[in-house]
């Protein structure tokens, strides 16, 4: 299935979770890590259960330096 | 000793609040951050990059036991900006937000009618709102009626370094204020944080000023001295501005000579 992962499409497997996203982009996702599906947040309790459907957008944050 | 400060129902020694951005690199950020003596330090949310494998503002601000206080920056609507917030929150773990909804790219002024709407659904939703605003008293009043912990006026436009632009405005915030008032962008060097501090503000939020400085460790000193000052003169209350002079040396005692 085809789903944007901060703005690049990609081809996931069915299935795929939140979680399995996350730890494609971050090694250890440690504190400071934050996840938007269709703009709105996943908590982290709920990635592992949250499975992408086809089209869905998102969006792994983290923190950077900013005033 | 300096009064401490009272802000979002936590006691604070410190009444400079870091921004991180613009340091050249994570040790100029530490370094300065130490040397400013704030307690409080903010952060940004962007997508994670997993090409760059620099180490995060985080682990700096974690390492130095600082209170994190993340922000909205970047976004333009009452929408986004909750959004961020609540992103923000899970990530880190605090409900505190440092509150920006951009109204335009080239000044990078507030936008008030978003601003006011998304402190309110914040605040609402348990944020402890700070939110960066323009330096419009009714406005502050507003930020204040929705239920937000500070107002955090502008100088001048964030980066500008042009210092305090319109001191009667800000006056008119802190003589109203219920709520502690730290002043927030514009800062270019020490003198603006301190006359900030002298017009009444509670605190100052900088960070351009010291990230961009040619020594940031030592801007950050002269920052920390700066709110410092800038504070204990306000308390000890500077004397009335005079069209004449004032002798300082009695005439009573005079001798003649000649």
């Amino acid at each position: 299935m085809r789903v944007s992962v901060n703005g690049v499409e990609r081809e996931l497997a069915a299935g795929a979770t939140v979680a399995d996203v996350v730890r494609s982009l971050v090694e250890a996702p440690e504190r400071g890590v934050a996840v938007a599906l269709d703009g709105e947040v996943v908590p982290r309790s709920r990635w592992q259960a949250t499975s992408l459907v086809e089209g869905q957008a998102v969006e792994v944050l983290r923190a950077v330096q900013g005033g | 000793m300096s009064e401490l400060l009272r802000l979002g129902g936590r006691t604070w020694s410190s009444r400079l609040i870091m921004g991180t951005g613009g340091f050249r690199s994570l040790v100029q950020l530490e370094e300065a951050l130490v040397a400013s003596g704030a307690e409080m330090a903010t952060v940004a949310l962007r997508r994670v990059d997993p090409d760059s494998r620099t180490e995060s503002p985080l682990s700096v601000i974690d390492r130095l036991g600082l209170f994190l206080l993340p922000n909205t920056a970047g976004c333009y609507t009452a929408r986004d900006a909750t959004r961020t917030a609540r992103l923000a929150r899970d990530a880190f773990g605090t409900s505190w937000i440092k509150l920006e909804v951009i109204g335009d790219d080239r000044t990078l002024h507030p936008d008030p009618v978003e601003l006011v709407a998304a402190a309110e659904e914040l605040v609402a939703d348990g944020f402890t709102v700070l939110p960066y605003a323009s330096d419009d008293p009714v406005l502050a009043r507003r930020l204040e009626a929705v239920g937000c912990a500070a107002v955090m006026p502008l100088g001048s436009p964030i980066g500008s370094g042009r210092g305090i632009d319109n001191p009667y405005n800000l006056a008119l915030i802190v003589e109203q204020a219920g709520v502690p008032v730290i002043l927030d962008a514009g800062i270019g060097t020490a003198s603006d944080a301190a006359l900030a501090m002298e017009l009444g503000c509670d605190g100052v939020l900088l960070a351009s000023s010291v990230s961009r400085a040619d020594d940031p460790a030592a801007m950050a000193a002269a920052m920390r001295k700066a709110v410092e000052a800038g504070h204990d003169a306000r308390r000890a209350g500077r004397i009335p501005r005079r069209l004449h002079a004032q002798a300082s040396t009695p005439d009573a005692g005079l001798p003649r000579l000649g």
